[in-house]
């Protein structure tokens, strides 16, 4: 295996904002990495970066060996984009579009129809292909706009957000698509907000946040205190708190979250089942009341809290410079580990 | 792999980019086709005011020498038509390249030049279209070429001509504003001054002596003058008029390549700056 995509120090910025701000990204060939981070993370720049549709004002990338500056063509001609809104023709046909993103590539009009078929088949498209694709749902004009970066039969591809705004079912179909994808050899760099897909579909998990990767890892390597599993209470009213915070930081050994808006105390579990049993017994021998108590998994907004000390909504529209970011962290952030 | 070989000489780059061009014009003329009312409302527009000049104001606004209006109007008519069907163009590309167009045009081997020059291809034709539709809407109110065919093919070919031209202004507005709402209204605000400060609904005859100066040379007069003066529809242009309205096809023509050097190459400029 070898590296696909490697990058050092990035940096872009958008007059004073700064999108990016040093990111280093490794990218072994064959694999599916997941940049996760919420809104304003610098996502997207960080693809349109790797894709040359933007050059950095510092640091260096190379795609499958190509500078992304210097040999921009050959490296476009190695990556299939679909940016975060999908971009196909609205007043054309699904077919349409295909047939004429093919000539586009150079493909001549019969080869060009041959190709839309192909893809037409592969994506199970024949349901609609014949519409005008401003009539298709989010989840079908996705789909749509992956077969078309897939024309040219890119080495890497490089989705921004793939599902987001899609329902349940639609997500599920792209994540098999996306699976096929790379069992045919596929490299995969997708963009997301949502844990949950970024453990489902990528080998490596690189979390950004104020246009850097504060962490990179399989999730089994993340999983521990950051993308496991939590172990919630909600109270019954706001007094017993500080109580039930005490009681899980001693059961749990590690500190809780707590938020009095919600009424809910969090704390990361490794073998959550057991914890769960001893809490219960706990609560009933300290006479506390809750309303909730339970097992859930990571939220985006915890691997943030776990790796920065501060929420995800205070990352957004902020200079983007991690080290204020950390520093200025909002009220709630107490005792939350740096990593 | 079924992809034309890539080859880099000149001829051969020359023709992927006319490729390029006839591709993404008969894009956006199928377009056309996808929208009919839109096309209604082109339509509509000019008929409006065909009907609005010939037997509204037409009474009202006299000319030397008791030459008919219809006769005069329907050159200044066409123009604006075309005018307003540039500054239409470039709310289109605004609003295309909003949704993150622009991105899926940039990562494709095709010319960066396609998108924007195909558009005016396509609106050159979708426009010749319209003024045949003109052409019949105002034979029916009495209006004629009364000029020897070959100087009458002359006049369409450059109102073609300031077509391509003013798609060209659209799509520099357009890219300049950014969206699509804001590229509509400065279309409009772009359009009116420039039409009716010039002499397509009003004779120089009949302006004061600052405005007949302004409209003098101001380029749609040019147009107008030339454009009448080769269909043989009435013409006046008062006694010792300036420069542009002596010579006013030269002056039209210089005006066409002046203000199309300057537009695309602005326009061309504002799209690669665009960072999304
Ligand atoms: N084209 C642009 N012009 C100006 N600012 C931009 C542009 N693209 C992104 N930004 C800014 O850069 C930051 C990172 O944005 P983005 O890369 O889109 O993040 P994400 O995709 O993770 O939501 C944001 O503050 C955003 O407002
Ligand atoms: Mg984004």
């Amino acid at each position: 295996m070898t590296a696909f995509i490697e990058a050092a120090g990035l940096v872009k910025r958008f007059g004073r904002v700064s999108a990016l701000t040093g990111l280093d990204l490794h990218v072994e060939e064959g694999t599916v990495s997941g940049l996760l981070g919420p809104n304003g993370a610098g996502k997207t720049t960080a693809v349109r970066v790797l894709g040359t549709l933007v050059a950095p004002d510092a640091g260096t990338a190379t795609v499958g060996g190509y500078d992304i500056v210097r040999q921009s063509g050959q490296v476009r001609q190695l990556l299939g984009l679909s940016g975060q809104y999908a971009a196909v023709d609205a007043h054309l046909t699904g077919r349409e579009n295909l047939e004429l993103f093919a000539q586009l590539h150079r493909y001549r009009k019969r080869a060009a129809v041959r190709r839309a078929d192909e893809l037409i088949d592969r994506f199970d498209l024949g349901g609609f292909v014949n519409r005008l694709t401003r009539t298709y749902s989010g989840g079908m004009r996705r789909r749509l706009d992956l077969a078309v970066c897939l024309i040219a039969r890119p080495k890497l591809i490089a989705l921004d957000e793939p599902t987001t705004g899609l329902d349940p079912r639609s997500r599920y179909t792209l994540w098999e698509t996306i699976d096929e994808l790379v069992g045919q050899g596929t490299t995969v760099l997708l963009t997301t907000q949502y844990l949950e897909e970024a453990d489902r579909l990528a080998d490596q998990i690189v979390v950004i946040d104020g246009g850097r990767a504060i962490a990179t890892g399989t999730s089994d390597e993340l999983k521990a205190d950051v993308i496991g599993e939590r172990l919630q209470v909600v109270a019954a009213d706001n007094d017993s708190l500080p109580a039930i915070e005490a009681l899980l930081e001693r059961i749990a050994g590690t500190t809780a979250t707590v938020d009095p808006q919600l009424r809910s105390v969090v704390v990361p579990v490794s073998d959550g089942r057991t914890l769960l049993a001893e809490v219960t017994r706990q609560l009933v021998e300290y006479d506390i009341v809750v309303h909730e108590l339970g097992l859930r998994r990571a939220t985006l907004d915890d691997v943030f809290f776990a790796l920065t000390g501060h929420r995800t909504d205070a990352t957004v529209d902020e200079s983007g410079d991690g080290e204020a970011l950390a520093a200025s962290a909002g009220t709630d952030s107490r005792g939350g580990e740096q990593v | 792999m079924t992809t034309a070989e890539v080859t880099n000489s000149v001829g051969a780059r020359l023709a992927w980019m006319v490729r390029d061009y006839v591709l993404l014009a008969r894009r956006y003329m199928l377009h056309a086709r996808r929208l009919p009312a839109q096309l209604f409302f082109t339509m509509l527009q000019p008929l409006l005011f065909v009907v609005l000049f010939a037997y509204v104001f037409g009474e009202a606004i006299p000319l030397p020498g008791g030459a008919d209006y219809t006769q005069y109007v329907m050159v200044g008519i066409f123009l604006q038509t075309i005018a307003f069907a540039g500054m239409t163009t470039g709310a289109g590309l605004a609003d295309e390249l909003g949704r993150g167009m622009v991105d899926r045009f940039r990562s494709l081997p095709m010319a960066p030049s396609a998108p924007l020059v195909g558009r005016a291809v396509s609106d050159v034709a979708r426009n010749a279209f319209t003024i045949g539709l003109m052409i019949l809407i105002g034979l029916a109110v009495g209006w004629r070429i009364s000029s020897s065919p070959l100087p009458a093919i002359g006049g369409f070919l450059l109102l073609l001509l300031c077509s391509f031209v003013l798609s060209w202004c659209g799509m520099l507005v357009g890219l300049l504003v950014g969206n699509t709402q804001g590229a509509v209204s400065a279309g409009i605000g772009v359009v009116f001054p420039l039409v009716w400060l010039s002499n397509a609904f009003v004779p120089l005859t009949g302006m004061s002596t600052g405005m007949r100066a302004i409209a003098s040379w101001n380029p749609v007069s040019s147009f107008n003058v030339a454009i009448r003066e080769l269909l043989g529809n009435p013409n006046p242009v008062g006694a010792d008029p300036a420069l542009p309205m002596r010579y006013p096809i030269a002056a039209s023509l210089l005006w066409i390549l002046a203000v199309l050097i300057v537009s695309s190459w602005g326009a061309m400029r504002a799209y690669r700056r665009r960072t999304s």
